[in-house]
């Protein structure tokens, strides 16, 4: 044994088969340690569509609603605030809600299957705050010309009356339409399509 | 007595033998410079602060209960209820904070006296790796009370992960459990605050003195004490304008952590929340998802990297760009090191350049700090009244962004190109005898 001479080549390749096979055993065992920051079961489970009645909601009323954790705005949106929406597309981002924030169905000018309903995840699209409903039209602080919709505290994005975002704020997109439709005139189901239609 | 002493001095010597020559390297035979200043208290000052947030966090957990349900009930069982909960919790709200002004002062002196230079690269690297991972841990920290300012300062702060183009979304899912922050993200967080980060906190500290025992300790006329006159009073081959670290900046470091500690004792027992800067008031309100606070903002000492998020504009459909220019901003201090081409160390020998650029970042970091903490948005009406606070806030703060990035453009073009006009630097440490 001892006059034998030393294989290097032999060696090295032993040793760096020995490190690949033992670097891949290492990735593989990390792989459940890191799936195990996946929402679990029970947290996707709690993803179920909510059903809501409208009656009670009044002309330009904002009604918060729970949805998978999300808050979802519904808003009885007036005729004055109707009217002023398509004179805001020269200041907004994507007045044509080109970017796929929301449902095909709700691809259109009031972004919403009625006009007069907005149904909306009021999470704003910069860092995911809450925007506050500022649907009246007045001047405010933040804008003399204020047409009515949503300022965010955070990081002061501003969105129209149908959640599209104005140029010069941080925010990059409109906030999001989920997927809903009627079931009756005045309930609306959150989370699930219209019948036939796709997203 | 003192022969039993000895003898158990020997046996463990027999066993252990590296425990001795050990506290020699690093304590009674370290010899740092004897001209260190003011300055110079910030290191061992943070690894007092480092101490205290250990021990007293880990009293915390004794009766902290990390859940969405009842983290917030016993974060106030721990003020209310539990003998001396208060001063344990205050202890370690207060420590966060003043961790953070020791750790600023102690960078901006290695700034200021060129410690990140050749040879002390890594031990500034290391340093660097303790601030990101002390960010990790504050921010973890903040979220454990679960008070409304919890809530989304975890939301925003996750949310910065989204606007990664593709992955972002799922990203987000991921690092959260869930759709929003809740259970799961509550308790990853806490196993990452008291058991992951410390215990990398730990090391890198360890590594952190290790690398600096290695080269040795810059100071104030960042002269090289290595490459002067050897033999001092106690041995005849060390740098004779070193002394040893044990007794002589032990005893210093005392007098410092003495008036340290007035400091912070006077803020845990008259001003605990000081004002809202070091506990915010909206996070005595119970984490709320449906309700987002008047004004978010994080911790005073985040703020001026939140102003960066916040100064810059989506464009290209994608809110990256104000992520990346806040990440860039800690980043850049990384690079530090190579950026600056300057060969003098101290701000006493470099040029005016130097000394007024360095006064602008300080002012800059002052202004974005202003901004992220909404002081702008007060003051701006306060003194100008009715303009239009939108359009001012952000001509300051993106003019305070550029100065910001523009000291690390500037230090590189002004070293690499040969503008500075540095003056002589002395053979050895200016107070000598």
């Amino acid at each position: 044994m001892a006059n034998e001479v030393v294989d290097h080549g032999r060696r090295r390749f032993l040793t760096a088969t020995t490190a690949v096979v033992g670097g891949i055993g290492i990735v593989s065992a990390a792989v459940p340690f890191i799936k195990s920051w996946e929402p679990s079961a029970r947290a996707k489970a709690a993803g179920a569509p909510v059903t809501q009645s409208l009656k009670k909601v009044e002309l330009g009323q904002q009604l918060i609603v729970g949805w998978r954790s999300l808050p979802v705005f519904i808003v009885n949106r007036t005729p004055a605030q109707l009217k002023v929406l398509p004179e805001q597309d020269p200041r907004l981002v994507d007045p044509k809600s080109e970017v796929d924030q929301q449902p095909k169905y709700a691809q259109n000018g009031t972004r919403s299957i009625k006009p007069e309903w907005l149904v909306m995840v009021g999470i704003c699209t910069h860092l995911g705050c809450v925007p506050d409903y500022k649907g009246e039209i007045k001047p405010e602080p933040f804008d003399p010309k204020w047409q009515g919709g949503y300022y965010c505290p955070c990081h002061h994005s501003r969105y129209d009356m149908a959640g599209r975002v104005y140029q010069g704020v941080p925010a990059p997109k409109n906030m999001q339409i989920p997927p809903y439709h009627f079931v009756d005139d005045t309930t609306v189901q959150i989370g699930v399509d219209p019948k036939g239609a796709t997203a | 007595m003192s022969n039993v002493f000895s003898n158990i001095g020997a046996w463990v010597n027999e066993r252990a033998p590296g425990m001795m020559p050990m506290y020699r390297a690093h304590m009674t035979e370290y010899y740092a410079p004897k001209n260190f200043n003011l300055w110079y208290y910030f290191g061992s000052l943070a690894i007092l602060v480092l101490v205290n947030q250990i021990v007293t966090g880990i009293f915390l957990t004794m009766n902290y209960n990390p859940s969405a349900a009842g983290a917030f009930d016993s974060v106030q069982y721990i003020m209310r209820d539990v003998e001396w909960g208060w001063l344990i919790r205050y202890m370690h709200s207060t420590g966060a904070s003043l961790f953070f002004v020791v750790v600023f002062l102690h960078m901006f002196r290695g700034i200021m006296y060129g410690s990140y230079k050749k040879p002390r690269e890594l031990v500034w690297l290391l340093g660097m790796l303790i601030f990101l991972v002390l960010m990790a841990e504050a921010f973890m920290g903040y979220v454990l009370p679960w008070g409304n300012m919890s809530f989304w300062g975890a939301k925003v702060i996750i949310s910065l992960f989204g606007t990664i183009p593709y992955i972002g979304n799922s990203l987000v899912d991921w690092i959260m459990g869930d759709f929003l922050p809740g259970d799961a993200t509550l308790n990853r967080f806490f196993a990452l605050h008291v058991i992951a980060l410390p215990l990398v906190l730990l090391l890198l500290v360890v590594l952190h003195i290790a690398a600096l025992h290695e080269v040795g300790s810059n100071n104030p006329d960042g002269v090289e004490i290595k490459k002067g006159p050897k033999g001092n009073r106690w041995d005849a081959l060390k740098p004779a304008d070193g002394i040893p670290f044990h007794p002589y900046y032990t005893v210093k470091d005392l007098v410092g952590v003495g008036f340290f500690l007035l400091i912070a004792a006077f803020i845990i027992f008259f001003a605990p929340t000081l004002g809202g800067w070091f506990l915010e008031h909206d996070n005595a309100i119970r984490a709320n998802n449906l309700v987002t606070p008047a004004e978010i903002k994080p911790v005073w000492y985040f703020t001026p990297f939140y102003a960066i998020v916040r100064m810059i504009p989506s464009f290209l459909g994608t809110a990256v760009w104000g992520v990346l220019a806040m990440f860039s901003a800690i980043a850049v201090l990384f690079v530090m090191p190579w950026l600056d081409r300057g060969k003098v160390k101290s701000i006493r020998y470099r040029g005016t350049g130097y000394k007024v650029a360095l006064g602008i970042f300080v002012l800059s970091f002052f202004g974005l700090g202003a901004v992220g903490a909404g002081v702008t948005a007060e003051v701006i009406p306060a003194w100008f009244g009715d303009v239009d606070l939108t359009f001012w806030e952000n001509l300051f703060g993106r003019l305070m962004t550029l100065l910001y990035f523009g000291f690390f453009v500037f230090l590189w073009a002004y070293t690499h190109f040969g503008w500075e006009k540095t003056k002589p630097v002395p053979e050895r440490v200016t107070t000598h005898d």
